[in-house]
Order: structure tokens, then C-alpha cells, then sequence
């Protein structure tokens, strides 16, 4: 006789530390829940690992953790984004991403309806993206250890044979290209947190990046150096690292670097600079000098590169600084973000 | 972005730069300082050095409220937080500033204090009220701009008849510190250092208005400006100064009048008076014992005084004796003057409180300007 199990009450119910214990309710979970949301051939058999075939080229693999607060935000949820975000870091080394895992801390107490919607938006952003979550994990831990829900993933891609981004392949001269406005993400959670009643339009840029990768590999092959995606401690943080790994320095133009209006005001605002504002849509790529024109053209034929510009360039620089003119005429350096990010008072 | 950018035209800058240099007269130094720690930030962020003649001269004063407060509050601070019955609430520069022996904030609310960043002072009331059970203190610092806040919170909290609310009061006043600076035996008597004149800050005079400089410009013979924070403001605030000094004027001018006039904001003024009464003293990091410069409150709003309340002490702690802090907030040296400069003291570890705030002389100089400095050696 085939045991009676009650449906999960997705409305209503919430997580409680049987979803995590092994039994029935955990394989109802994932079943119900996650097989549901990701739906494909490797789930579907159930195993504890899912084996696949890899084509020709190398593999590129990373992991990362999201703990996003909060887990919804405008223009996307903690589950879009760790797929975005693992899918930009396999994208950046201008490899097709394949593949991801995803494992899940959550926190009792926690809504199945946040959990589906967070999962729906997950399979979703895995789809528009051409890659497929083959394996999980799920874990509950009792209230008060987990703020929610954690997700932590890896990723699987391939890169095609002779290509090889890095930091050491830039040069001086080089130009440096970004796929657009910058800040978005970091100003649209910070106009979230509960103790900023700050409104504001600004919408997370949170996108997966591979297509538009594929576009500039396309027209610009061994001449893109290297690319990385401006996350925490934004395009700052991103090029004064590039600096110290390639051993040279960058000039940038303010005047260049897109900042949308709102994003702009916010950061006055909060006394914040967008350059140290977290992105989570957004490229950087170093290219040489004669390729530049051509790759920034491709940028700006797909959607997520509409507003792409050249903002600079690699210059020799024993000290590695990044400096920039500023849009007022003088110049300066822009720096690592120091600590936290915390606003001025006045 | 509407009311800024018309205060970072690169045309107008261009046209200002070219009428300083023009005023510039190349046998005399100016040698101007920009009080406030806004002005600092401002200079350094949009690269003003660089568009001004070498012997027009920048001196960063001591206007940055997190970089005077002496590191004694700090502990006095930390100590109150370490309580378990209390929340401080804080504005967040103030986390990462350095008290004795390489405490801070930041790391007692690691080791377990309830510190919480706020934004506002009504973010306070908010904590106050949903914690009832807790003392919620704030830790309020900062010139004349952010005092009235700190007033409206305290009759807030009066007609909501909070119980649980009081405040770590480390207001102070501007133009008593920069008295103390024309003062000091090094600029007074020495000669070390020449000021030629002040920039104002704006936003403390939209409260206090001009008036109060009527006095300091007329007794120290000093020109004095009040000028916004945008590129714009400086620039033509520093051309201002130097008219007066090349027509040999020492008066006090508005270049803010799109927000201050000469008496400022009654009602802000009234209502910090009636709370708030001047100290005797109150010590600034860097300029030591400061006489009237400091305020609390006065004695009929004992009840959310937490010094009184908590029966706090005052700590005296003695900055690092290599930290040349002191010196380089009254304009007698430079950042790179300083020994810790940029190899222990850095805006990660910062040593001295001219590092800690993204206003202070040294973290603005070390986060926007250090690349000038090898410029300079390269071309000696």
C-alpha cells in the first residue's frame, strides 16, 4: 500500500527542521520544490551526483555563496542572482557555462511560497541563460542560524581552445571597455534595507552575462586581455586588482564612465561613490588598442551593452595607480574601497 | 543630477581657473584654510589642487567632526556599549575610529556590544521605541549642522515620553577651534605657519549664519569666506579670499548665499539653545583642551544626558607620540610629513584620526592624491 503523504502546502506552509532530516518531507521538498522549479533529465534520475559529457576545450569551474539581504529586491531575488553570479564568473573567462549546483541553508520558519518564487526565478534565469542546475542540497538549520536562507553554488563551463583571459596578458595601451551604467545593483539593495526609507526607482542590473561574452569573443578573440565582472567593492575594487596583478596602471576619464542619473543621486545621497558600488550585470574587459573599436561596437549591438563606453586605458605604472581626470578638470586617484562601505555624515 | 551638476561645470571651472591665475600675484604665497573636512573631500575628490597656481595653497583644517573627537570618547563610548542592557546607536564613520590600544567600535560590536549605524536621528527614536526593554544612547557628534537634529530627536523623544532614550553628547562649535588655531604660540608667535585666510563652511553658517566671523575676521585681521561644497563653491570662494588679500580686506563674504544669510536659522539656533548649554572646556583631538568649544545639555534635560545618567567618566588617553595629527590639523605639516603616513597608517589601520573619515587631511590625501606625491619626487 503506497503510504498517504499530504501535499505541501505551498500558500500557507513554511520550512520546519523535517525539511532538512533526511525523511519524507525533505524528499517532498526537493521534489515538490526544487525538481519542479529546475526541471531536467539530470535531476529527474535522482542521484546524488549527476554525470555529464564535456565537449572539446578547458574547463572552467568556480564557486560562490549568496547572502543577500534582502533576499527580494527590485529587478531580482536572491535565487536569480546566484545564478547570475555564478554564471557571470565562468562567463568572464570567456567560457561557455554549462552546468551549476546549487545547495540550500534555510532557515526554519522559512515561507515555501518565498521558497518557490525563489526557485521559480532560479530555473528561470537558468533557462534564459542555456545552463541546467544538475545537482543540490538542502539543508534547515533552526531559527535564528541563517538569516533565511543562504545559497551557495558552483558552475562548470568550457573555454574554447586558445583562448586564455588573465590579467597578465594586459599591456599598456590597452583600452579599457565596460558594458554599462554602473552602481545599480548596490544602490537598488540599499534602497531596500529596512533602516533606509529611501525610495527610489533604481532597479538591480542583476543579468547572466555569457551571451553578450560570446558576442565580444566573436569579434574581438585573443585581442580582449581578460575580462571581470565590478561585484563588491565595484569597478574600483575591479581595476586597481587588475593593476596589481598586470603590473601596470590605468588612466580613466570620468567624463566616460556611465552612471545613470538616479544611481548618481542616490550615491550623493548616501555620500557614497558609484565606483565602489556593487554590480551584478556589468563587464569590464581590457582589449588591445586596435581591436577596442570593434569588440565596443559588438558590446553595443546586444541589450546588456547598449550603454557600453571605453573609459580608459592601461598605462605603465610601477605604484599601479588608477587614476582618473575628474569631470571638473582636475585628477585623482581612484582607490580600493576602505572597510565597509559607510556614508558621511556631513 | 539637478542642483549639482550646475556645480561641476568643467566650462565654468575652466573659466574660474583662469581668473585665479589671473588674481594670482606670483610674488605673494596664499595660503588658505578650508576649515571643514567637506571642503577636503571636495578638493581632493574632483582634483581642485590641479587647477590652481603653485603658490596658492591648500591647508586642511580640523573641521571633520569624526577626526576630533578625542580618543578617550571613543573608550568612554566603547565602555558604555560593552553594557549588556544598552544599544548605541551611531552615525557609521564613527565605527571604524580608533580609541586606545586598537579599539573601536567596529570590533566591540564584534566581540558582542549592540551598535547599530544609523542614518538619522529619527532612525534612533525607531530603535528606542522598538526596544523597551534596552537603553538606547546615541552617540551624537558633529558641528552646528548636525546639532539642531540632535535637538528635534530630544523633544521628540520628550513628547513621546521615551524612558529609555538618551544621548553621549559630543557636539562642537566652529568658531572657537578656529580661534584656537590663529592662536596657537606656532602660527601666533613662531610665524611657522602663514594662514591668509579661512574658507567658511556652508552648512554650519545656513545655521549659525556669517555674524559669528564678524569678530575673528575683524580681531585676527584674517579674511573669511563662507562657501558651498561643490568644485564650483571652492573655486570661486578661493578667488574671493584672494581679492581680499591682494586689496589687503579682511571681511567676512558670502559666497553660499543661495542658502545663508547673516543670522542664520532662528528657530534651529533658539531650539539648540534651549537644550544645550557650552562646556568649559571640551578636548579635540589635535588641539587638546579647547576652552567654550564643546556642548551638553543643560540641566533640565539631565534625564537624557548619558553621561549624567550613566555615570559616565572622562577617559584621557594620549595619542600615538609618532601620529602628527595635532600638526597637520592646525596646517603646520602635511600628510607626507608624517612618519606613519601611508606605511602603518593607512585608511584600513588607521592610526590618527586625520585617516579615519574619508574627510580627514591624510585619508583624502592618501585616498585621491598620493599619486602627486611621486609625481613630485619624480620630477625633483
Amino acid at each position: 500500500m503506497k503510504a498517504y503523504q499530504r501535499k505541501l502546502d505551498i500558500r500557507n506552509g513554511c520550512v520546519d527542521l523535517s525539511h532538512g532530516s533526511g525523511g519524507r518531507a525533505m524528499a517532498q521538498l526537493i521534489s515538490g520544490l526544487f525538481h519542479e522549479a529546475f526541471g531536467n533529465e539530470w535531476l529527474a534520475r535522482g542521484n546524488d551526483q549527476s554525470a555529464f559529457d564535456v565537449g572539446a576545450g578547458r574547463m572552467v569551474m568556480t564557486t560562490d555563496g549568496y547572502v543577500v539581504s534582502p533576499l527580494f529586491f527590485p529587478g531580482g531575488n536572491i535565487g536569480s542572482l546566484a545564478v547570475h553570479g555564478t554564471v557571470n564568473d565562468i562567463a568572464m573567462a570567456g567560457a561557455r557555462p554549462l552546468y551549476l549546483s546549487a545547495s540550500f541553508i534555510i532557515e526554519e520558519g522559512f515561507r515555501f511560497a518565498d521558497l518557490k518564487l525563489i526557485a521559480e526565478s532560479m530555473g528561470e534565469a537558468a533557462r534564459d541563460a542555456g545552463v541546467h542546475i544538475i545537482t543540490g542540497d538542502t539543508k534547515v538549520v533552526e531559527r535564528g542560524k541563517a538569516d533565511g536562507l543562504f545559497i551557495s553554488t558552483a558552475g562548470v563551463g568550457v573555454v574554447p581552445h586558445g583562448l586564455d583571459l588573465s590579467a597578465e596578458n594586459a599591456r599598456a595601451g590597452d583600452r579599457v571597455l565596460i558594458s554599462g551604467t554602473l552602481g545599480d545593483h548596490g544602490v537598488a539593495i540599499m534602497s531596500k534595507r529596512q533602516n533606509l526609507a529611501f525610495e527610489t526607482e533604481i532597479v538591480s542590473d542583476s543579468a547572466a552575462l555569457n551571451d553578450l561574452v560570446a558576442k565580444m569573443v566573436e569579434a574581438g578573440g585573443r585581442g580582449i586581455r581578460l575580462m571581470r565582472d565590478p561585484t563588491r567593492g565595484g569597478l574600483a575594487a575591479t581595476l586597481n586588482e587588475i593593476a596589481r596583478q598586470s603590473d601596470l596602471g590605468f588612466h580613466l576619464r570620468e567624463e566616460a564612465i556611465p552612471v545613470k542619473p538616479g544611481v548618481a543621486a542616490a550615491c550623493e545621497l548616501l555620500g557614497l561613490d558609484p565606483l565602489h558600488v556593487a554590480n551584478e550585470g556589468k563587464l569590464v574587459a581590457i582589449v588591445a588598442p586596435e581591436l577596442a573599436g570593434a569588440v565596443l561596437a559588438a558590446m553595443r549591438a546586444h541589450p546588456l551593452g547598449r550603454d557600453a563606453a571605453e573609459i580608459g586605458e592601461a598605462v605603465a605604472d610601477d605604484h599601479h595607480f588608477v587614476q582618473m581626470a575628474t569631470s571638473f578638470g582636475g585628477g585623482r586617484i581612484v582607490d580600493w574601497l576602505s572597510g565597509e562601505q559607510l556614508p558621511r555624515i556631513c | 543630477m539637478k542642483y549639482a551638476d550646475e556645480f561641476r561645470d568643467k566650462e565654468i571651472a575652466l573659466g574660474l581657473a583662469k581668473a585665479i591665475r589671473a588674481e594670482a600675484d606670483p610674488q605673494k604665497p596664499y595660503r588658505f584654510m578650508e576649515f571643514c573636512g567637506g571642503h577636503t573631500h571636495a578638493i581632493s575628490r574632483y582634483g581642485l589642487e590641479d587647477m590652481l597656481p603653485r603658490n596658492v595653497r591648500m591647508i586642511h583644517g580640523p573641521g571633520c567632526p569624526v577626526c576630533v573627537l578625542p580618543a578617550g570618547r571613543i573608550d568612554m563610548a566603547i565602555r558604555l556599549a560593552m553594557r549588556p542592557d544598552i544599544i548605541l546607536c551611531v552615525y557609521g564613520d564613527l565605527m571604524r575610529v580608533p580609541g586606545s590600544q586598537g579599539a573601536s567600535l567596529l570590533k566591540a560590536k564584534a566581540r558582542g556590544a549592540d551598535i547599530r549605524m544609523v542614518y538619522s536621528t529619527i532612525d534612533v527614536i525607531r530603535v528606542a521605541e522598538d526596544n523597551p526593554g534596552s537603553e538606547v544612547v546615541f552617540f551624537a557628534i558633529g558641528f552646528e549642522t548636525t546639532t539642531p537634529p540632535t535637538a528635534v530627536m530630544i523633544r521628540l523623544a520628550e513628547r513621546k515620553q521615551l524612558e529609555n532614550f538618551s544621548v553621549f553628547c559630543n557636539h562642537v562649535l566652529t568658531p572657537p577651534a578656529m580661534q584656537n588655531i590663529l592662536e596657537s604660540p606656532e602660527i601666533r608667535n613662531i610665524g611657522r605657519v602663514e594662514i591668509d585666510g579661512f574658507v567658511g563652511p556652508a552648512h554650519v553658517s545656513t545655521i549659525i549664519g556669517t555674524a559669528p566671523y564678524e569678530f575673528f575676521a575683524e580681531e585676527f585681521g584674517k579674511p573669511v569666506v563662507i562657501a558651498g561644497f561643490e568644485p564650483l563653491d571652492m573655486m570661486q570662494a578661493i578667488l574671493m579670499l584672494m581679492r581680499q588679500v591682494n586689496e589687503n580686506r579682511h571681511e567676512v563674504e558670502n559666497q553660499y548665499s543661495r542658502a545663508v544669510n547673516r543670522d542664520g536659522n532662528l528657530r534651529a539656533k533658539e531650539e539648540v539653545s534651549d537644550i544645550f548649554e557650552l562646556r568649559d572646556q571640551f578636548e579635540w583631538r589635535g588641539l587638546g583642551q579647547v576652552p567654550y568649544s564643546g556642548l551638553k545639555l543643560k540641566r533640565a534635560y539631565a534625564k537624557y544626558d548619558a553621561e549624567v545618567r550613566f555615570d559616565m567618566h572622562e577617559l584621557r588617553v594620549d595619542d600615538n607620540p609618532a601620529c602628527e595629527c595635532g600638526a597637520i590639523l592646525r596646517g603646520v605639516k602635511k600628510p607626507v610629513d608624517c612618519k606613519l603616513f601611508g606605511t602603518v597608517c593607512t585608511p584600513e589601520t588607521p592610526m590618527g584620526s586625520c585617516m579615519v573619515s574619508s574627510e580627514g587631511a591624510c585619508a583624502a590625501h592618501w585616498t585621491y592624491g598620493r599619486f602627486r606625491d611621486h609625481q613630485q619626487r619624480r620630477a625633483s
